[in-house]
């Protein structure tokens, strides 16, 4: 009864071939979108902004990135939060270099070097595969914390090491610094995610996303059959990190304000974001939605019950926080490997055929 | 003879400690990995576990002490006795075992037959479980753990080494608690080559290791040897987490050398004893000597990510390790 199929007719080919071919799928996209551009920023504020909103937008780009890094080309990696230090090292030195570029620019710049950064730590995933390759990964996330700690250039050689966030604004709307009001921040992140998405699920449809899909499956069949393994990994490995080069920006730029590299973008940071693409779903571009919301509200509900309700101490609720997300890994490994998304899948093929199924 | 060889010659020394250190922790992985595939990252919270669990245990503290008082508003902090070590060590073994049939029963068994990866990140959320349920267990402050085992330079090697250098005095520093963990590895490495080699129990651990379902034919149960592998891997994380903790106290950084065993795997190869030994003293080494070298010239603290840049450029060249089975892939 709420989903339906039957009587939604293609009758052109780009009709057919959209990126969601139902109609109900289409209307409640449209719907969200809606919803978040329209509705959100009048009824926002900060508590809402800082707590949920602002670090849902920015982890699920970070997730879609590393999502198609590991979901769709099978390539682990534990280099996530290195990579978003760079992103926001580059945001960083943009901002202050050029103070009248828009911020806009400023952050796209980010993820370009971010995607030239990975590419050339991708290179080793042509020679070393598997968790071999996750741990090699690792070296990008030690190496690249070290270097921006220790070179003073990067942060412009401030006393306290740490890179701080100056006014930086779009179309004259101010998005960075303590000044910003919330819905522009919110805006601003939103544009990003919205465009982010746009592009992954349009790729990981297309002859890159299928050539990706047939590298994780098994890489020496794809190469037979004549896809290019070097062509897909490093595109993997260079899209996925412009999305995180991205995140990283935006998490220092509009979300933190000032960052301490080692606290902020360490080897946690890595392994928070690929939790998000495994509990959201592997290979699921919703997945990744679905990944960040769900650990960017566990914390904040946990936190809730915990401190505020029961009255426990903060850091018996943190505990508590590593066990659930512990068990809750292993749990959806165990269950349902395809994570929260294919439990969506599942929902819509019972809603499907709901009140009368068979 | 000038005095920058010297102290080049002490690095090395050190470093070849520090290595043992690593190679200890890569023997829990080298472990598990041979005898059922899992790439076990929660090596390294099990040394913190067991290491938490020792000084809990010897110090009489009550087990979940704060949450209890949370959530029950009672003061309960301390049984109000001392356990000596040795018992302390032995009740510790026990926990351990019961950790590894909890893995087993709960987690390994209803992941049989999948992918690798899977089951790498399986052990991921282990650690992460792990490490919220011993800060839970026994408080997230970092503890002192004292066994009695020796600490301290060793004046004996400063004498015979005091009469080298320029101005006839320049004693080598090397610490007694290294010396007695690479005393101790050497014993772990013999003991576990004797009991693979020679008791039914490690033959038939490698007989699992060889096929699955030929072990399980000839009638070896595959969850007593699962059970099995996991206590000998607490067993040696107990032993790591001992001298770590000895070395640096208990806290949640102990957790982390689990990462630094991973380039020492990578150098070695996942399925050689030896390899980890190895590998972990071209690790320790190394990265002591680079420190030593060119630390100064590149900011310093450059201990964090050598072993990793070097574990990377070495296995472009050679994927499978230094002493590890050659990688036959095929369609």
């Amino acid at each position: 009864m709420l989903y339906r199929e039957a009587g939604d007719f293609s009758t052109s080919y780009p009709e057919d071939s959209q990126t969601f071919p139902i109609k109900f799928d289409r209307y409640r996209y449209y719907l969200v979108l809606a919803f978040a551009f329209l509705v959100v920023p009048f009824i926002i504020n900060d508590y809402w902004a800082n707590a949920i909103l602002l670090p849902f937008l920015i982890y699920a780009i970070a997730a879609i990135g590393l999502n198609i890094l590991t979901g769709y080309c099978g390539q682990v990696s534990l280099g996530t939060g290195g990579f978003m230090a760079v992103g926001a090292y580059s945001c960083y030195k943009f901002m202050t270099a050029f103070p009248d570029l828009s911020m806009f620019i400023n952050v796209i710049l980010a993820g370009v070097v971010t995607a030239v950064v990975g590419l050339l730590f991708g290179l080793p995933s042509l020679r070393i595969k598997g968790f071999y390759l996750a741990v090699a990964t690792l070296a990008a996330q030690f190496f690249l914390v070290w270097l921006f700690n220790r070179v003073p250039w990067f942060y412009n050689y401030s006393a306290s090491g740490q890179i701080s966030a100056p006014e930086r604004d779009v179309f004259g709307i101010i998005v960075t610094g303590p000044n910003a009001p919330a819905w522009a921040t919110y805006f601003f992140c939103l544009i990003f995610l919205t465009i982010a998405a746009f592009i992954a699920r349009n790729l990981t449809r297309g002859s890159l996303g299928r050539t990706w899909m047939a590298i994780r499956d098994m890489d020496i069949a794809a190469e037979i059959i004549g896809v290019n393994p070097l062509k897909a990994k490093l595109t993997a490995f260079g899209i996925s990190s412009f999305f995180i080069g991205i995140s990283g920006a935006l998490f220092f730029a509009l979300y933190l304000g000032a960052v301490e590299v080692g606290e902020v973008f360490g080897i946690s940071k890595s392994f928070l974001v690929l939790f998000m693409v495994i509990i959201g779903g592997l290979g699921s571009v919703f997945g990744s939605f679905a990944g960040a919301a769900f650990l960017v509200v566990l914390p904040v509900l946990l936190k809730l019950v915990g401190v505020d309700i029961l009255g426990w101490p903060t850091d018996i609720v943190a505990h508590f926080q590593l066990v659930i997300v512990g068990a809750l890994i292993i749990l959806f490994l165990i269950v349902e490997p395809h994570g929260l998304a294919q439990l969506w899948r599942l929902a819509k093929d019972k809603l499907r055929l709901w009140p009368f199924p068979h | 003879m000038p005095d920058q060889f010297y102290f080049a010659v002490e690095v090395t020394l050190n470093g070849l400690m520090a290595g043992v250190l690593y190679a200890l922790v890569a023997l829990g992985f080298v472990l598990i990995y041979k005898a059922s595939g899992i790439f076990n990252y929660a090596q390294g919270v099990m040394a913190l576990f067991a290491a938490m669990t020792l000084v809990g245990i010897m110090d009489g503290q009550v087990p979940f002490a704060h949450l209890i008082n949370a959530m029950l508003g009672t003061h309960v902090q301390h049984f109000g006795w001392h356990v000596p070590a040795l018992a302390a060590i032995v009740l510790t073994v026990g926990v351990m075992v019961a950790l590894a049939w909890m893995v087993q029963r709960f987690v390994m068994r209803h992941l049989v037959n999948q992918d690798m990866i899977i089951l790498f990140m399986a052990t991921i959320g282990l650690a992460y479980f792990l490490e919220g349920l011993s800060d839970l267990m026994w408080g997230s402050e970092i503890k002192k753990l004292d066994i009695g085992l020796p600490q301290g330079g060793s004046f004996w090697i400063e004498d015979m080494t005091s009469s080298l250098g320029s101005d006839g005095f320049y004693g080598f520093f090397i610490d007694q608690l290294d010396i007695v963990a690479a005393v101790v590895a050497v014993l772990l490495v013999i003991g576990l080559v004797i009991f693979s080699n020679y008791t039914k129990e490690g033959r038939a651990l490698r007989a699992v290791a060889d096929d699955h379902q030929a072990a399980l034919s000839v009638g070896i149960s595959l969850n007593f040897i699962w059970v099995l592998v996991w206590s000998v891997a607490g067993f040696v994380a107990l032993v790591a987490g001992i001298m770590w903790g000895t070395k640096s106290g208990v806290q949640f950084s102990l957790s982390l050398i689990a990462l630094k065993a991973l380039p020492v795997l990578m150098l070695g190869g996942f399925t050689s004893i030896p390899g980890a030994i190895v590998g972990g003293l071209i690790i320790g080494v190394g990265e002591k000597l680079f420190e030593f070298a060119l630390g100064p010239m590149l900011g310093g603290a450059t201990e964090n990510w050598f072993a990793y840049v070097l574990a990377l450029l070495f296995l472009v060249f050679r994927p499978q390790g230094l002493f590890g089975e050659k990688i036959i892939e095929r369609v």
